[in-house]
């Protein structure tokens, strides 16, 4: 261990810092590190969390599995991922250290709470010594701080505290300490304190009480040595939010409802990771909202389908299990050319797999997990922040292109969070419908728009334009039920088509660093963040050949997608399943110098593992 | 601005489509019924929508000259909830069949059923698959031989009217589909109730099931088989309407009116709007007489209403009126 006399005092200055708190389900370490984020993010950092907590709700006190974390990146520079590796972990009990110490590079500081490493808590933890003790930690530098029983003594002159509430609290002790250590303000936490416990004063009075405590105790006892500043990143202007991924899902849906003047329909069952958006929507009625917590997956969607036929902005949200039950209603969207959007945040599947874990493992199923010739649009979001801009962009290229589109999130990135410039209403794009408001002489139900081939939105109330949709096959004129064998392979092709030429109307896919050369880097979706990191090293340590390209829309790929990909002598597709996108690269371009770099753990992709295999393909 | 309603006639509702039930299907009867109930009902053509699933009934959109969507197998109630969710104002019909409704879409018609959504679902009633041609349904009776139960059929069936009532329909009629006036005034009485009606007709199935439903649908014969209920009226049937029905202990009983003193008076009373429904339990149950007409109509608040009612309960105390309200409200700070 270090010996704390040997620390100079003084402040480090930082670039980025990575902090886990870790502690018991009931310890609050999901609130620890939102606090913590929060603060930072108002500070001027640039942030990027993740939570990791068991799928069990009530895991046992004190066990491997129940343990729950909340890990914090914060930078006076750009931060696009959570971190790899930690730089503070604060563990609250044994288990918590023993599940996290791998991630806390050596040398790097532990904070724990010394009297929760009781003989029943290690044994728990199955810990066979006290490793506080047995010296397994000497390579870290083992700050021990007796929480519980200060916690209690910095309450025990309020009256009418139960020892719940008081050992509740101990993780504010916590937070009080780390907010000292960075030089972060404990006034965004005070007022936090104040509206969330508004009718509670004893609350209020208890939390700031140990909160400063646990603040005051690093700096007066002088317990820790050093205290590290993070400067405040270097950010575009403009007015910011912390933002989780799927709250900026739902929110991109409020602006596309109100940008195109529709109302918007959610019909949902709840699912992990995916209810949160659920959660987000149903608050707001006042924006005349409408959602159904539907009786199932199917009737999530078909619920969505009959909302869009009566003209309204119509949404369904999933994961993975949940979109193979929605395959065969998505056909019936596609075939009846209803604009519908689909989100599908991924986890690790297959079958229930791994519902708390990360995965990109259904973008096959997206693509074709239909019956017959069945294509829709894909698109899929990339950071946190930007799950609004695609949220937004789905329900555009839905609603122009009277057609379903896929919005492909994951668990990482639907869960974390990050600073999100905000977007006013008024700076998005147009969104143009289709509807029809008096009926067209000869109108029939399958004319087209003749550049996008979209159907055009005739819906129930409008005189004029009674019409019968369905399932069956229409004659592309008359939109009658039709058997003919050429109208089928005609309206076969329509239907690709229409989706093919929604390359008109999304944007070109420009490649980061290199745009050309030696080795191009691709991803999609969620793994941006991890990828740009990396890609970046490489292009600071000076590879000049080396590009990063990802890709947000997947069906249509941008129009320029194999310009692109020619460019470079050698193409990684790297991706968090066994190879989709690369099998949807190859299906749609011949002889690629493909190469592949895969990784199916439930978890993302690691900085230093990325970077092991980018030199790889260099050498 | 209110207009008028245009003075419609059946033939407003009948779309160009050639109808291509089999020869004799009771379906043409149902259909030519409700062609002739929607101008009694005050609605306009363009408010109507028709939503059907998979099966023979279900291609009833397309004979509609309204606005139809023929859905997938078992999900037209569902597909219909979001229709009427999403715009209230429209006269909502969902068409399904047996194995629709209660096999494939058993989910759905609960559910449905459970939220009184104020929308209309007429279930065809044959107790066969026909579309697929002629396996057993969760209708058809034990023993019953069918493609799929050439030794008979194993499977106890579903009597629709009670699972409907379990699961906590506000209206429920039962009609047979060869009594077209019979079916006109249900489906007239169906739209003005508000919440989920639901009509159940026992169709014969020319092909796979012919004569389902004859020894109590037949001219001859329906008149002392069935017993047609009617709100407010005593319990009567029988071709010299000298039946009737009276409570004995649990058990309805059926007594002959001159009878042991038996006088109209003795007889029960039918309340379908009774929101208790065990009466309208055991007179679904019933096998002799079979009970048809409006068994039961309880009035009750619509989720339309509530969702309503809520909606301009937050919208009153939210400050939020834009999106940007939203966005740039609570926990934000400037860069720069």
């Amino acid at each position: 261990m270090i010996s704390l006399e040997q620390e100079q005092s003084g402040i480090e200055s930082l670039e980025h810092v990575v902090v886990r708190f870790v502690g018991d389900s009931g310890d609050g370490m999901q609130l620890t590190g939102t606090q913590f984020s929060d603060t930072s993010a108002m500070f001027g950092n640039d942030i990027a969390t993740f939570p990791n907590y068991p799928s069990e709700i009530r895991a046992p006190q004190g066990s491997l599995y129940g343990v729950s974390g909340f890990q914090v990146h914060i930078g006076s520079i750009e931060v696009s991922t959570p971190g790899d590796t930690v730089d503070l972990l604060v563990a609250m009990n044994p288990a918590g250290l023993k599940t996290n110490l791998y991630a806390v590079k050596p040398g790097h500081t532990l904070i724990v709470d010394a009297d929760a490493f009781t003989k029943k808590n290690l044994d728990k933890a199955e810990y066979e010594t006290n490793p506080l003790e047995d010296g397994s930690l000497e390579n870290y530098r083992v700050i021990e701080v007796p929480m519980s029983s200060l916690t209690k003594e910095a309450l025990k002159d309020i009256q009418g505290l139960d020892n719940k509430t008081i050992s509740r609290s101990k993780n504010m002790f916590a937070l009080g300490m780390v907010y000292w250590m960075y030089h972060r303000s404990t006034e965004h936490t005070v007022a936090f304190f104040n509206k969330k416990f508004k009718n509670k004063p004893l609350l209020i009075e208890a939390n700031t009480k140990v909160l400063n405590a646990g603040y005051y105790y690093a700096e007066t006892l002088e317990l820790i040595p050093n205290a590290y500043t993070i400067a405040p990143a270097k950010m575009p202007e403009g007015t910011y939010r912390v933002i989780m991924g799927n709250t900026a899902t739902a929110w991109g849906f409020l602006a596309a409802a109100e940008k195109s003047g529709l109302e918007l329909f959610l019909g949902s069952y709840p699912i992990t990771p995916a209810s949160d958006i659920l959660h987000e929507l149903v608050k707001h009625k006042h924006f005349g909202v409408k959602t159904l917590q539907a009786e199932d997956e199917i009737a999530g969607i078909t619920s969505a389908i009959g909302a869009a036929f009566a003209g309204r902005l119509a949404i369904t949200t999933t994961s993975g299990p949940g979109l193979a039950l929605k395959g065969e209603a998505l056909g019936l969207a596609m075939m009846v050319e209803l604009p519908l959007v689909i989100v599908d945040v991924q986890r690790g599947g297959p079958s229930t797999g791994l519902p708390t874990k990360t995965e990109q493992s259904d973008l096959l199923q997206a693509m074709y997990g239909r019956n017959g010739e069945s294509p829709v649009i894909v698109i899929a979001a990339s950071t946190p922040a930007n799950c609004f801009h695609y949220a937004f962009e789905a329900a555009r290229l839905s609603v122009e292109h009277m057609t379903p589109v896929i919005l492909m999130t994951d668990g990482y990135i639907a869960n974390g969070s990050a600073p999100w410039k905000i977007k006013s209403v008024a700076e998005l794009p147009e969104i143009r419908n289709n509807l029809l408001k008096d009926a067209p002489e000869h109108w029939h139900p399958y004319d087209r728009d003749p550049d996008t081939l979209a159907r055009y939105w005739a819906v129930p109330g409008t005189p004029g334009l009674e019409h019968r949709l369905g399932g069956l096959e229409k004659d592309s004129t008359t939109g009658n039920v039709s058997y003919v064998p050429e109208n089928h392979e005609y309206m076969t092709e329509i239907r690709a088509e229409k989706v093919q030429r929604v390359q008109q109307n999304i944007p070109d896919v420009t490649p980061e660093f290199a745009q050309e050369g030696e080795l191009l880097i691709v991803g999609w979706g969620g793994t941006y963040g991890a990828l740009h990191t990396a890609a970046k090293q490489l292009h600071e340590e000076g590879y000049a050949g080396v590009g990063f390209a990802h890709f947000n829309y997947i069906n249509p790929l941008p129009p320029n997608t194999e310009q692109v990909l020619r460019r470079y002598r050698k193409i990684l597709v790297c991706e968090l399943n066994s190879g989709q996108f690369a099998k949807i690269l190859k299906i749609q371009f011949d002889d690629l110098p493909l190469a592949q770099f895969n990784k199916i753990q439930g978890l993302p992709f690691g900085n230093e593992e990325l970077l092991e295999q980018f030199k790889k393909h260099l050498s | 601005m209110e207009t008028t309603l245009p003075k419609y006639t059946y033939k407003d509702f009948a779309s160009d489509q050639e109808v291509r039930w089999c020869p004799g299907c009771d379906d043409y009867v149902i259909l030519r019924s409700m062609q002739k109930a929607l101008p009694e009902m005050g609605v306009r053509k363009e408010d109507v929508v028709f939503i059907s699933g998979i099966g023979c009934s279900s291609r009833f959109p397309y004979y509609m000259d309204t606005y139809g969507m023929h859905g997938i197998h078992g999900r037209a109630p569902a597909i219909a909830s979001g229709v009427k969710l999403a715009n209230p104002e429209l006269s909502v019909w969902v068409i399904t069949g047996d194995g629709d409704s209660m096999a494939i879409g058993g989910n759905h018609f609960i559910h449905v059923l459970r939220r009184n959504i104020d929308l209309n679902m007429i279930l065809f009633n044959n107790r066969i698959y026909g579309l697929t041609k002629g396996q057993f349904s969760p209708t058809s009776t034990v023993g019953q031989r069918t493609k799929s139960s050439p030794y008979g059929n194993t499977q106890p069936p579903f009597l629709a009217g009670e699972l409907a009532i379990g699961a906590q329909a506000r209206f429920y009629a039962r009609a047979a589909g060869n009594m077209p006036k019979e079916l006109t005034d249900i489906f007239i009485a169906a739209e003005q109730f508000k919440g989920t009606s639901l009509i159940e007709v026992l169709q014969n199935c020319v092909i796979f099931n012919d004569g389902c439903f004859t020894g109590v649908t037949d001219k001859e014969v329906r008149e002392d088989k069935q017993l047609h209920v009617e709100h407010g009226q005593p319990m009567i049937f029988g071709k010299a309407r000298d039946k009737g029905l009276v409570l004995n202990g649990l058990r309805l009983e059926v007594v002959t009116l001159g009878e042991n003193g038996i006088t109209e008076a003795d007889l029960l009373v039918h309340d379908a709007q009774e929101p208790d429904p065990t009466m309208h339990q055991m007179l679904v149950r019933l096998e002799f007489p079979l009970v048809t007409g409006i068994i039961r109509s309880v009035p009750d608040v619509t989720l339309e209403e509530r969702e309503d009612a809520l909606t301009a309960e937050v919208k009153s105390r939210s400050a939020f009126t834009k999106a940007d309200d939203l966005f740039f409200s609570g926990e934000t700070y400037k860069v720069g």
